[in-house]
């Protein structure tokens, strides 16, 4: 092989490696990406079947009930507008309280039901998930109904 | 009074930063050494003024001085000395402080050990860390000054996040700091290269031992943070592919692929524009970490909004930095050159594959770190990448770099064989998958990944040991002892390093492939068996912290109806931010970790609680620290000495003491 071949070839497996790279990375992203949607988007049926994302809003004062095996929990997610019940087995992170904002990743079931894997803890008492907060302002600005005593409070 | 002092000390350090970042650069451009003489106390100077800034704000921090804002937000009366000192970098503007502080102290560090640099590329380093010191304490003195009084004075402080309340908070931030700031070094080497548009050989072997030591550090630093995550947020994890953590590790990539690159251009010249790119990303993204980290980006994409300033700021001095450092690299990076050919197959052709694969890693953290930012930023929804992103991408990644990491240190510089190296590897390759194949096995379970990691590791430790051996081989000297002593530190550094990496796989694969976990509600004096752990509840009882009260369980822990040790998990409420705080109990050990958390207290003095068997997993933290002890070994090696001795004949001895601690 002439030396000028030779560096076409290294040339073209460069290439090749690089197309290939690009590609595993980015298949691999698409497919792992986490969509957010607010309690509203669920109520009107905007979320995606079959596919895990996140919701987030206020966990709704008074909806926490726990079965008897102590780790199922049941509680109602809400952005003051629309109200997700959600059910997660496992222990819930320190900072979830009634009243106060949250993150949850899972899947829709059948019944309606937020089926969650994973309730995301945040590291302070005072910082609502911008997810949440979000998910709140939303609703708010849509003109639904909402408590006035609601403080959101993003940092 | 004393705080203000702290104040004007910053402003008196800015000063000087403006002069370092002017007078020596200029005096280099036009050849005169009087004005490049400035650097170097210069450069000291205003490391005795941040110093003196420093100490102020922790003498605030320990006289309890809630007349000044930051202390009063974080930190209180009842909380413990070292945790008042630690809350010094415990938000923003204080960890910015801590910054130009560790900035400043790697400064001094190169006018002490840069005897033997020409005058001309010393002044153009100090100059370029004071230009970026002048970014920072500028920074601090217009949007975050953690001098801000506040009037009236808080009667308390608002706490510190109880979270932080760890000796973890007392080391890992100046250790990440350290790594962080460190690259700046190797940033300014690069920088001072272009200016002076010479970059040869020499340039590579000063600056490489700055380079190690700087991710040494940010190795440790980042191995402590995983730590930390593991036994303080208590669920067990030790990586969440977290964009904080992200924000630590890239730094980490681009500071390894670095360190590969800078060994190309001191042995073979080769690879110079590229490590000059490499050195000037690695800083970058330092920067970049640290304002992902503290300047509330990443929290919530609005901290930009509610103080556009500091976005703004940070978004601008990024800019500048980056940008400005990029355009020079393009401007003259011509001039330095490419360096020496070569062939595919040699040594250069696979640490050159090692850089590509190091580097395509960095970008896909950097996408799956950025992407939501963007799109956050830009109001087109919000999204998450979750960690099996990171996990089918890294993997993929990381294998062939792994396999080459057995390879590349056996090949020949320029031009080597493949059968060659085929014949000479042969047996490593057959113990490694014989092994990866076998083990699993012998331990009850088979999955492709734990034989991928195991194989990894193995071949790692094999092909290092066949390195050596062929290494004594050619080594003078009649006693084994004699030619393992002619063996240079820098191969055994090495050789450490790369252990340590199998050693991290070792511990990733065990803990990925046979942990047990499982969370379940415990009744008083129930058992619960995990990895033939027998784990019986004996209830908890309350007790009373300095600034916390919690409830404190005991677990009796037997195997094979022994007692091995009892365990004592907490779930502590903070007083002042009257915050729950999970505190697990782990009982660590070589082979295994055991480790339990309390969940919520149910009735009847029950609770619900998350036991959990992680085989091998300090391995992790272990790796890392055997990678950083290699890194050290590294550069006590006798080449670096020498650079220093040749000169020391016209030095005082004064530095020439300073200069032996270091060596």
């Amino acid at each position: 092989m002439k030396p000028r071949h030779k560096r076409f070839l290294f040339i073209g497996l460069g290439l090749l490696a690089l197309a290939v790279a690009s590609m595993l990375v980015l298949n691999a992203f698409q497919s792992n990406l986490v969509f957010f949607f607010t309690p509203t988007q669920v109520a009107n049926a905007e979320v995606p079947k079959g596919r895990g994302f996140r919701i987030g809003g206020m966990v709704e004062d008074g909806s926490l009930t726990r079965e008897r095996d102590g780790l199922t929990v049941h509680f109602v997610v809400t952005d003051m507008a629309k109200r997700v019940p959600v059910t997660f087995k496992g222990i819930l992170p320190d900072l979830f309280k009634e009243g106060k904002g949250v993150v949850a990743q899972g899947q829709l079931g059948p019944d309606g039901t937020f089926l969650a894997s994973e309730v995301l803890a945040k590291h302070d008492e005072n910082y609502m998930p911008p997810e949440a907060a979000d998910a709140l302002a939303k609703a708010k600005a849509a003109g639904a109904q909402s408590s006035s005593t609601l403080v959101v409070n993003p940092r | 009074m004393i705080p203000e002092i702290g104040h004007y000390a910053l402003i008196l350090a800015l000063c000087v930063s403006v002069v370092l970042g002017s007078l020596p650069i200029y005096g280099a451009a036009v050849g005169n050494s009087m004005l490049m003489s400035v650097a170097k106390p210069a450069a000291r100077g205003q490391f005795l003024l941040i110093l003196l800034a420093f100490c102020c704000l922790g003498y605030a921090f320990a006289e309890k001085d809630f007349s000044v804002l930051y202390v009063a937000a974080t930190s209180n009366s009842q909380l413990p000395l070292q945790y008042r000192l630690a809350a010094i970098w415990g938000a923003h503007e204080g960890s910015l402080l801590l910054w130009v502080f560790i900035l400043s102290i790697w400064m001094v560090a190169v006018s002490f050990f840069s005897t033997h640099l020409p005058e001309a590329m010393r002044a153009r380093i100090l100059g370029v860390m004071g230009l970026v010191s002048m970014g920072f304490i500028l920074f601090m003195l217009t949007v975050s000054n953690p001098f801000e009084r506040l009037i009236p004075a808080a009667l308390d402080g608002r706490d510190l996040n109880p979270l932080l309340q760890d000796p973890g908070m007392v080391i890992h931030p100046p250790m990440l700091y350290m790594g962080y700031v460190g690259f700046s070094v190797a940033f300014a080497f690069a920088i001072a290269a272009l200016l002076g548009g010479t970059l040869d050989a020499t340039w590579a072997r000063w600056s490489r031992p700055w380079t190690t030591v700087a991710w040494c550090f940010l190795t440790v630093g980042v191995a402590m943070g995983s730590g930390w995550a593991y036994y303080e947020l208590g669920w067990g994890g030790w990586w969440f592919w977290d964009p904080v953590e992200n924000a630590s590790f890239m730094p980490w990539l681009a500071g390894t692929a670095l360190i590969h690159s800078l060994a190309v251009t001191d042995k073979r010249g080769g690879f110079k524009a590229w490590s000059v790119l490499l050195a000037i990303f690695a800083f970058s993204l330092s920067l970049l970490g640290t304002f992902l980290v503290r300047s509330g980006v990443l929290t919530s994409v609005h901290a930009f909004a509610t103080d556009p300033k500091r976005g703004l700021f940070i978004l601008v001095f990024l800019a500048v930095v980056i940008g400005g450092s990029l355009i020079l690299y393009a401007w003259r990076a011509p001039r330095v050159g490419l360096g020496g050919g070569f062939t595919l197959v040699s040594r250069e052709g696979m640490l050159m594959a090692n850089n590509v694969l190091l580097v395509a890693a960095l970008g896909s953290v950097l996408l799956g770190t950025l992407y939501p930012l963007f799109l956050d930023a830009l109001d087109l929804g919000k999204i998450s990448v979750g960690p099996p992103y990171f996990d089918t991408v890294f993997v993929p990644l990381m294998t062939p770099a792994i396999f080459l990491m057995g390879i590349g240190p056996l090949a020949q510089w320029k031009k080597a064989s493949l059968p060659e190296l085929a014949t000479r590897l042969r047996w490593a390759f057959g113990v490694s998958l014989v092994t990866a194949l076998a083990l699993p096995l012998a331990m009850g379970q088979w999955t492709p990944l734990i034989s991928l990691g195991l194989m990894m590791a193995i071949w790692i430790v094999t092909t290092s040991a066949v390195g050596l051996r062929e290494r004594l081989a050619h080594a003078d000297g009649s006693s084994l002892l004699g030619r393992l002593a002619s063996v240079p530190r820098a191969y055994w550094g090495m050789l450490l390093a790369h252990c340590g990496v199998a050693l991290f796989i070792i511990g990733v694969t065990m803990v990925k492939g046979f942990e047990v976990e499982q969370d379940l509600r415990m009744n008083v004096g129930q058992t619960a068996t995990i990895g033939g752990y027998t784990f019986q509840f004996d209830g908890t009882q309350q007790y009373k912290g300095p600034n916390y009260i919690a409830a404190r369980g005991t677990f009796r822990v037997s195997q094979d109806g022994r007692e091995v040790t009892v365990m004592y998990p907490e779930k502590r409420r903070y007083n002042v931010q009257n915050q729950t705080m999970t505190e697990a109990a782990i009982s660590p050990g070589l082979l295994r970790d055991l480790y339990v958390s309390l969940g919520e207290p149910l009735d009847d003095g029950a609770w619900s609680v998350r036991l959990y068997h992680k085989p091998f997993i300090d391995w992790i933290w272990g790796g890392c620290l055997v990678m950083a002890v290699g890194g050290v070994l590294a550069i006590s090696d006798r080449r670096y000495r020498l650079a220093w001795r040749r000169k020391e004949v016209d030095v005082p001895a004064a530095t020439q003491v300073a200069r032996q601690t270091v060596s």
